[in-house]
């Protein structure tokens, strides 16, 4: 994999979420809904918490990723200009990492303005910080195996509609799996949990970052951008 | 800098859109890769650029076998897709940059390498616009501008000036032209005239095989002498279209006639096909007068590629 290469794409590709209005648009709602949950916590409750910001995201991100990733491949699919830059000396796999990479750096910058929740609150009261900075981190791990899913779901269709449901009703299942665990037979549990992402999450969230939880995470993605880049190689042999 | 293919055939499911084609562009030639729409045109040169994958057969650039380093070639080759496809969103120097960063150009390079496709393709006035503003002429500039930003040694474009109207085509034809002098040179089309206009050879393709592979002077020889005359003679109350047919036919080297009537300006119109390599034109204007026809037109048609074309893909 060359550098300079995913550097081009990354950074072409995140101007490009500011041409258009959708990644304003994202970013608002997004603050809007936390900052919702950030003072009704506070003014209502009268909680010095992050606890209700990081509760609404998982259920944020359900939508707000989809909203995000759908474009990345469907519209070039559906301009044509895919065919341009997978004719140029660049590899499958250099656009897929380069445009992976754009979309979590914009859901970082989503996410960034909630610091500001922090920092006020840490006026009001003491605050855990390291569990704030580990839930951060779990935050962003989720985003970016939803991602993947949703970078994958882009690769299958040139309408973005059709992308963004796809991949919303995979990162639905991989959330609710560990609601419906009780339904499940026994000897599936265990395995069911550890394929559920809100499962990892909750342990995050609780402070606890294991080797098992990255290990879900990093296999998790690297599978979905693999699943992507097979995807786009589909053309070839069709 | 050649392209070789070697029995390329691809398939879309059970049907193959090229079937099993080999021919080689040579260093410097500007080739014309002709044929109806369908014909499997942009298939084989998706295929030369590596964006399918042929079913059988072989494809080199430059005598490097585009499976076993697709990159390399990509490198050397500037593709122009058919319709163009654009980022609209971009302005004009950014996705120059983009295209220019993607061809791996020294950093220190892209600013001279954009200045320099900006001036030769004329986008001076249009270069900081969003594409999705620009003309189609422009939008046609900028696709070949960053077909070109590397300076490849290969170009391909598929149908550079379908959609244009005739002032940016030939425009467009023209830069075709400069551009093409120091480059191989492959452009598809289902127009005529371009190929005429641009290029020393021509490929017919026709249902994913090829029906013709010559200089486009040596392909209108091949059909050349075949002349068609046709007349215009004003209707007469006197004879009937079938005894005029008749008459014309028992012309020596006539071999076919034709004859329709325009009832708005009261005219036969005939046309005329004659045996090779013979001129006709005498002997019917005698037979006209002698029997006191009058003679609106005559004229001699030499066989046009055009009809090369429709004869080879009919």
């Amino acid at each position: 994999m060359n550098f300079r290469n995913i550097s081009t794409i990354y950074r072409k590709e995140l101007k490009s979420f500011f041409y258009s209005p959708v990644a304003y648009i994202i970013m608002v709602v997004f603050l809007i809904i936390t900052g919702w949950f950030f003072t009704s916590n506070l003014f209502v409750m009268r909680l010095v918490s992050m606890r209700g910001v990081f509760d609404v995201i998982p259920f944020i991100l359900l939508f707000f990723i989809p909203a995000i990733t759908m474009r990345s491949f469907s519209e070039e699919k559906k301009s044509g200009t895919i065919e341009l830059l997978l004719t140029k000396p660049v590899t499958d796999m250099e656009i897929v990492v380069g445009k992976f990479i754009s979309n979590v750096v914009l859901t970082a910058l989503t996410i960034l303005p909630t610091v500001v929740y922090v920092v006020s609150l840490s006026f009001l009261g003491r605050l855990d910080i390291g569990a704030i900075i580990t839930a951060y981190i779990g935050v962003i791990l989720m985003c970016s195996i939803y991602i993947s899913i949703g970078l994958f779901a882009s690769s299958l269709t040139e309408n973005q509609v059709v992308a963004f449901i796809i991949s919303f009703l995979m990162i639905f299942a991989l959330f609710m799996l560990n609601k419906v665990l009780m339904f499940m037979p026994t000897f599936l549990v265990t395995i069911l949990e550890y394929i559920s992402s809100d499962y990892h999450f909750l342990s995050i969230s609780r402070g606890v970052l294991d080797t098992r939880t990255l290990i879900y995470y990093f296999s998790g993605i690297l599978i979905f951008l693999f699943l992507t880049k097979t995807s786009l190689e589909k053309r070839k042999w069709s | 800098m050649s392209i070789k293919v070697e029995n390329l055939t691809k398939y879309y499911g059970e049907q193959a859109a090229v079937n099993d084609i080999s021919f080689e562009v040579k260093t410097g030639e500007i080739v014309g890769f002709l044929g109806p729409n369908g014909a499997g045109k942009s298939t084989t040169m998706k295929m030369i650029t590596t964006y399918l994958t042929p079913s059988n057969g072989k494809i080199f650039v430059d005598g490097i076998d585009i499976s076993e380093d697709s990159l390399a070639v990509r490198k050397k080759i500037g593709y122009l897709p058919e319709q163009n496809p654009l980022y609209n969103d971009m302005n004009v120097v950014d996705y120059l940059v983009y295209a220019a960063e993607l061809q791996s150009i020294d950093k220190s390079k892209i600013n001279d390498a954009v200045k320099k496709m900006i001036k030769v393709c004329g986008l001076e006035d249009v270069r900081h616009k969003d594409i999705g503003e620009l003309s189609k002429g422009y939008r046609q500039r900028v696709g070949l501008a960053q077909a070109l930003i590397h300076d490849p040694d290969v170009l391909l474009l598929d149908e550079p000036t379908s959609g244009l109207d005739p002032n940016q085509i030939i425009e467009i034809r023209k830069l075709i032209k400069d551009i093409g002098k120091q480059k191989t040179l492959m452009l598809s089309t289902h127009i005529l005239q371009e190929v005429q206009a641009s290029c020393s050879r021509v490929i017919i393709i026709n249902k994913g095989e090829i029906v013709a592979d010559n200089t486009t002077e040596a392909l209108q020889k091949q059909f050349e002498g075949q002349y068609k005359t046709k007349l215009i003679i004003k209707q007469n109350t006197k004879t009937d279209a079938a005894s005029i047919k008749n008459e014309l036919k028992s012309i020596k080297d006539v071999e076919g006639v034709k004859i329709s009537s325009d009832d708005d300006s009261k005219t036969w119109i005939i046309e005329i096909t004659n045996s090779k390599g013979s001129d006709t034109r005498e002997e019917i204007f005698k037979k006209i007068v002698s029997k006191n026809l009058e003679l609106i037109e005559l004229k001699q048609e030499e066989a046009s590629l055009e009809e090369i074309f429709r004869k080879l893909t009919n």
